[in-house]
Parts: C-alpha cells; sequence; structure tokens
C-alpha cells in the first residue's frame, strides 16, 4: 500500500481503479466479441440491402447515363422555347450510338413514361437518321416528326436529366410530377395504389380487432382454468401456430369454396338457397376469415402470459369491497392486461400489414393488399425500383407503428408464448 | 371451472354464454386442420365430400393421393422435401450457433449499447417478409447467389435468428451466474465452463429457439419465392404453386404429413418448456 498517493494498490503495484477499468474493457470487449459475428452477418446481408432498396427507389441514371452529350448541351437551355442547335445535335450524336449499341429501345419505353406517343417519335427517328448529312441536325430532326417541333418533347427529357428521382414515391400514393414540374394526381380511374394502401390497413386493423376479440375470452379462460385443463385446451392454439401457413390456408381454400363444407352448411341450415351458393372465397371476406384464423395464435399467446400473471384475489378483493362482476373486470382486471392487449395487437397488425401468401390465394382480385403488388412488380414488370419505393413506405409505416408503441407500452413487454 | 353455488341466475347464464363463446373460437382455430384430414383420403379426385364417405363406406376411402404424392409422375414432392430438409436443418444449425452466441454476449452486464443491438438482432421479424424478401434478393443477386441453396440458407439465418436470440436471452435471464464463477475459481477454462454448465441450462432455451428456426425455415415461401430457381424448389413454394393452380388431393396428402410434423414438434416443444420451467426451479 503507498500511503503517499493516497491510492489503492493491486499486488500488481497498478492502481486498483485502473485494473477494474481495464477488467470492465477486457468484458466489453469479450461481450462484443461474441455478439459481433450476427451483427455482422446481419448489417452485412440484410440492413445493407434495406438501404441499398432506397438508392434503387431514387435512382434514375438511367437516362442520364444514355444521353450524356444531350443533358450537358441542354444545361444552358431555360425550357421555353425549342433548344437550340447544339442540343439537337447532342442529341443526335447520343442517339446514334445508342441505335448501334440496339439500346434503343429502353430510352424509348423510359421517355414514353415521361410523355405519351414518345415511343413512336423515337423509333421513326431511329429509322431515318441513317441518312441524316451533316450539320444543321435541327432542321433534319424536324423534318423527320412534327413533334420534335412541339417543345413539350424536350421539356420531357430535360425534366429526366437529374440522376435521382422521387417520382416512384408519388407513383406509390397515385401522383405525378406534371410538365410544368407540380405535384398533381393521376386521373381517377388509374388511382390504384391508394385504394390498395387504405385496403391493406383496414384489412390489418379489422383482422387485428378480430383476432382481440376472439382472443380475448379464451386467453381469459386459458389462463383461470386449473393447469390439467388448459394445457390440454392450449394444444387448441399451439397446433396452428406450429402448422404451415399453407397448410392452413388451403384448409380454408376447402372450406370456402362455393361446393364446401362452410356452405354446405349455410343450405342445410336453410340461409342460403342451394342454386345461390354465395361466393366466400376470392374476395375480401377469405381474406378476413382466413388471416384471422391464421393470425389469432400471436394474439392468443401475449396475451395469455399476461393474465397468468394476474393473481385472482385482485378480483375478489374488487369484488368484496362492493364491486358488481363487470365493474371488477373493467376497473381492476382489464387495465393489468393491457401489456399483453399492446403486445398482441401490434403483432397481429404488424403481421397483418406485410401479408402476403393468404391474399394472393384466397383474396381473388378484391382482397389483394399492398404486398401482393410489391411482389407482382419484383415478378411480373420487373420494375424493381418501384417496388423497391413501395417496400420503404410499408417499411415506414411498421416502424411508425412500432415507435409509437414503443413510446405508450414498451417493447420489453414483448413475449413469444 | 364450476361456479359456486350462491351465484345469481344472470352470472350463471353469463357465464355458460362466455363457455359457449370460447368453444366456438377453440372451434374455430382447430376445426379446419381436420377438413384436411379425411378429405385426403378421397377416392375422388374432388375436394368435397362424396355420398360414399359421407356413408363411411370403406370404397370411398383410398390411399391414392398418398401413392401419388411418392410415387407420382414427374413427382416434384421427393426433391422439394429433400431439398426443405436441407436448407431447414442448415439454417437451424447457423442459427443456433449465431444466435446463442450473440444471446450470450448480449446477457452480459458489460454488453455496451444494449437497446440498439437488440433492435438491430431481431429486426428481421419486425420487417414484414415482403420487404426482408426484397432487400434479401437484391443481396443474393448481387453477391451471384440468387438461386442457390446457400443463399436461400443464408436467409434464413437471418429470418431465424431472431428467434434463437429471443429464447436464449430468456432463458439467460434466470441464469445464476455464481455458478459459472464457482467453476472457473476451480480452475476450468471459460470453454470448459460453457460446454459443461453454461450449455447444459441453456439447452432448453437454445433447442426451443432452434425449433422456431426450423420452422420458420421449413414453412417460409415469401423470401424462397424471390430466390429460388427451379432446383431449389421448397415444400412451401411446390404447395403454393400448386394451390395457385389446381388445388389436387395431393396437395392434402402432402398437407396431412405437414399437419403430423407440427405435431411431433409442438410435442418436443411443449415437453422442453416444461423442463426448462423445472430446472429454472419455475413451478407453478
Amino acid at each position: 500500500m503507498s500511503s503517499e498517493t493516497g491510492k489503492i494498490l493491486t499486488t500488481d503495484g497498478i492502481p486498483l481503479e485502473e485494473s477494474l477499468k481495464q477488467a470492465e474493457k477486457k468484458n466489453k470487449i469479450k461481450a462484443f466479441l461474441l455478439v459481433a459475428p450476427l451483427l455482422l452477418f446481419l448489417i452485412i446481408t440484410y440492413m445493407i440491402p434495406i438501404g441499398d432498396m432506397f438508392s434503387r427507389s431514387i435512382d434514375d441514371k438511367m437516362v442520364t447515363n444514355m444521353l450524356p452529350k444531350t443533358y450537358k448541351a441542354m444545361e444552358n437551355w431555360d425550357g421555353k422555347e425549342l433548344p437550340p442547335e447544339e442540343v439537337f445535335e447532342a442529341f443526335y450524336l447520343d442517339y446514334k450510338i445508342l441505335v448501334k449499341n440496339k439500346t434503343a429501345g429502353k430510352l424509348q419505353t423510359q421517355l414514353n413514361y415521361e410523355k405519351n406517343g414518345f415511343k413512336s417519335v423515337l423509333k421513326k427517328l431511329a429509322r431515318k437518321q441513317k441518312k441524316f448529312e451533316e450539320g444543321n441536325y435541327k432542321e433534319q430532326i424536324m423534318k423527320v416528326h412534327k413533334r420534335w417541333r412541339n417543345v413539350e418533347y424536350w421539356r420531357a427529357i430535360k425534366r429526366r436529366a437529374p440522376s435521382y428521382t422521387y417520382s416512384k414515391y408519388l407513383k406509390g400514393i397515385d401522383m405525378y410530377s406534371n410538365e410544368d414540374g407540380k405535384i398533381v394526381q393521376v386521373s381517377e380511374d388509374r388511382r390504384i395504389h391508394r385504394i390498395l394502401w387504405i385496403r391493406t390497413v383496414e384489412v390489418a386493423f379489422f383482422v387485428t380487432l378480430f383476432c382481440f376479440l376472439m382472443a380475448y375470452p379464451i386467453a381469459h379462460l386459458l389462463a383461470t382454468l386449473p393447469m390439467k385443463y388448459s394445457n390440454l385446451l392450449m394444444i387448441c392454439v399451439l397446433l396452428p401456430f406450429w402448422t404451415s401457413l399453407l397448410v392452413r390456408t388451403a384448409s380454408w381454400m376447402i372450406l370456402l369454396q362455393q361446393q364446401g363444407i362452410v356452405n354446405d352448411f349455410f343450405v342445410w341450415t336453410g340461409l342460403v338457397a342451394d342454386d345461390n351458393r354465395p361466393e366466400m372465397m376470392y374476395n375480401k371476406t377469405g381474406t378476413y376469415v382466413a388471416m384471422t384464423q391464421i393470425l389469432l395464435p400471436f394474439m392468443v399467446l401475449p396475451l395469455y402470459s399476461v393474465m397468468k400473471t394476474i393473481s385472482p384475489s385482485l378480483m375478489r378483493a374488487g369484488k368484496s369491497l362492493g364491486a358488481t362482476p363487470a365493474v371488477a373486470f373493467f376497473k381492476v382486471y382489464f387495465p393489468l392486461t393491457i401489456p399483453g392487449i399492446g403486445a398482441g395487437c401490434l403483432l397481429v397488425f404488424i403481421l397483418a400489414i406485410g401479408y402476403y401468401i393468404t391474399p394472393a390465394l384466397v383474396g381473388g382480385a378484391s382482397g389483394t393488399l399492398i404486398s401482393n403488388q410489391i411482389a407482382y412488380h419484383m415478378k411480373s414488370t420487373l420494375d424493381w425500383s418501384f417496388a423497391s419505393a413501395m417496400g420503404l413506405m410499408l417499411l415506414t409505416g411498421v416502424l411508425a407503428i412500432y415507435w409509437i408503441y414503443n413510446k405508450l407500452v414498451g417493447v420489453d413487454n414483448i413475449k413469444l408464448g | 371451472m364450476a361456479l359456486p353455488k350462491y351465484t345469481e341466475p344472470h352470472y350463471r347464464i353469463w357465464h355458460y354464454f362466455y363457455l359457449l363463446i370460447c368453444g366456438c373460437v377453440f372451434f374455430f382455430l382447430i376445426a379446419p386442420l381436420f377438413v384436411i384430414f379425411p378429405l385426403s383420403f378421397n377416392a375422388e379426385e374432388f375436394l368435397v365430400f362424396s355420398d360414399g364417405m359421407k356413408r363411411l363406406d370403406p370404397d370411398a376411402f383410398s390411399l391414392r393421393w398418398y401413392k401419388d404424392m411418392i410415387y407420382g409422375t414427374k413427382n416434384p414432392w421427393g426433391l422439394a422435401a429433400r431439398n426443405s430438409f436441407i436448407i431447414a436443418i442448415f439454417a437451424t444449425l447457423g442459427s443456433i450457433i449465431l444466435g446463442t452466441l450473440a444471446a450470450l454476449g448480449l446477457s452480459s452486464r458489460h454488453m455496451p449499447y444494449k437497446g440498439l443491438i437488440m433492435a438491430i438482432l431481431i429486426s428481421p421479424m419486425i420487417v414484414p417478409l415482403i420487404i426482408s424478401g426484397v432487400a434479401i434478393f437484391f443481396f443474393m443477386a448481387k453477391v451471384g447467389l440468387a438461386a442457390t441453396h446457400l443463399g436461400i440458407i443464408l436467409a434464413h439465418i437471418i429470418l431465424g435468428t431472431p428467434f434463437v436470440v429471443i429464447t436464449v436471452t430468456a432463458t439467460l435471464s434466470g441464469f445464476d451466474h455464481s455458478i459459472t464463477r464457482a467453476a472457473s475459481s476451480l480452475g476450468s477454462s471459460p470453454y470448459n465452463t460453457f460446454m459443461k454448465i453454461t450449455l447444459p441450462l441453456i439447452l432448453p432455451g437454445v433447442i426451443s429457439g432452434g425449433l422456431f428456426a426450423f420452422v420458420t425455415s421449413f414453412d417460409e415461401v415469401v423470401v424462397v419465392l424471390f430466390l429460388a430457381g427451379l432446383d431449389n424448389t421448397t415444400i412451401p413454394i411446390q404447395m403454393w404453386t400448386g394451390l395457385r393452380e389446381q388445388l389436387s388431393p395431393t396437395i392434402l396428402a402432402v398437407a396431412t404429413c405437414l399437419i403430423i410434423l407440427s405435431v411431433l414438434i409442438l410435442l418436443t416443444a411443449e415437453l422442453l418448456r416444461r423442463r426448462s420451467e423445472r430446472l429454472r426451479g419455475i413451478n407453478r
């Protein structure tokens, strides 16, 4: 011990404080090294690709890269009148290369998105440009098609100049920026995405509500029954939980078909006529019924785990102090189950809002949700940047819900059965 | 739940009504699974109960669709089952190793930025599957692992680890760290301590997390739909295609097998849960 410095030393002669700090640091590194493999793995294979989705969704380099000379020449053009000769010449040179490399088709499609009717004009130019003579390209191009005299078409090219765009996000909510650069709604018959967003939220909301209404009584029963019976009944919840999603969807497809058992039952009870069996599948009804049954265990399990911790003596105390069973329930029992309700609703809502398989199989046209649209653009139209944009919009929504939930209830309350 | 004798009549009625509701919900949950079972033995090609079946005529039942499942011409199920098991087993092993290590680190009280790291680790569970599918597809396409077994296995490790992290962290929360300190003070190496003391105690948590990971992988379609080529078709993919094109009784035979598999998994999970509770001294 060195009394002069007043510090306590370890046997190695290092001050204790420092030695403890070192040990602490060592432990920190040790703990971090254990987490590091998974953390790195997820960051590389998962987090960065999600970021990549963002850069894809705003990426608009394709046209910019195809017309480098044109955009350079257009820098000084104000867009009010027809562009000067330099622009025409630059465009001719750029386009010539594209035609030679057989990539002009891409440009035609892209510019046609911007201005309808661009494709045919460009196609005609591709045929005629071979015979162009040197010099005075403005005259020659304008001779090919009268639309080249229309400044609108040149403005359309100029609009694609920036190498990034938020147009995919606008398209996701049925908006676009028009010729003047103003953000406006698309014409009424083409507003499909907003319907899908509303329907997705609506389906998720009602499925959550139905799940809650059905799960609350049975979770309560499971929590209050003696272990012997509740374990047996728990199987009814856990078996569907562990069973393949596709198996459960298949069983609903069998039950809900027009000659199916549910319809048979309705006919037998006389509710509907045999020749007038209602269509219960390939519409919203099918989506609601199947999704509620499939997601119900996710509501029951958190509710059950919370309810099991509530002592029955609390209700008895309430009743003995003069509350009717109903009052005791709403004043004592129900508030105690709120963490379970929160966790269950969050879980079901988030699962429902991104649901894909069941709506695709039993939903038909009026029961498909936003995730079906994302998959459609990923697999059929191959418009990956639009799929990315819609995916990120959905993700933002989910994260917002998660954040609100965390503020209100706290994420630590989530339990897995 | 017998009611006490002094219960008033209207509460009695309410109570029976409540039991009736519960009964209906339980029926709603479990009954759909039992429709598949008899129909998979249907001798005919239709997915409805034939008159013969209603009369319990033995001729109306057959193993025809099970035979078709196993021996059928251009049968996709054999390859699909093999792929599914290979992918699920490797994905489970990967999830268990990565997830358990991470959970051990996370439950150390020295771990910095615990909240943030936990959020990242369980994010694949929160992000809707379709978005995970798109992101993972972009990654796998970039590194050239799309349409390979390895790509799908890695994707399923991503989706499976959160379950292992959560269950093992939960098991470790009741873990008495003085046991490992006792082992170290008696001269055991850290590796030895882990293998002989920690692992046996957290094993139920590890296995039940592994079961979650296995089921997640075995049942996963959304991500595989993006990633799979013709050679990596799995059971869920085959069922998905079958259900989209035409609902055939062969699918019901497969579904019945899957239900039996899930019963086995359920039993294992239940046994493990009870064992874990006993080990951790939670008695109810």
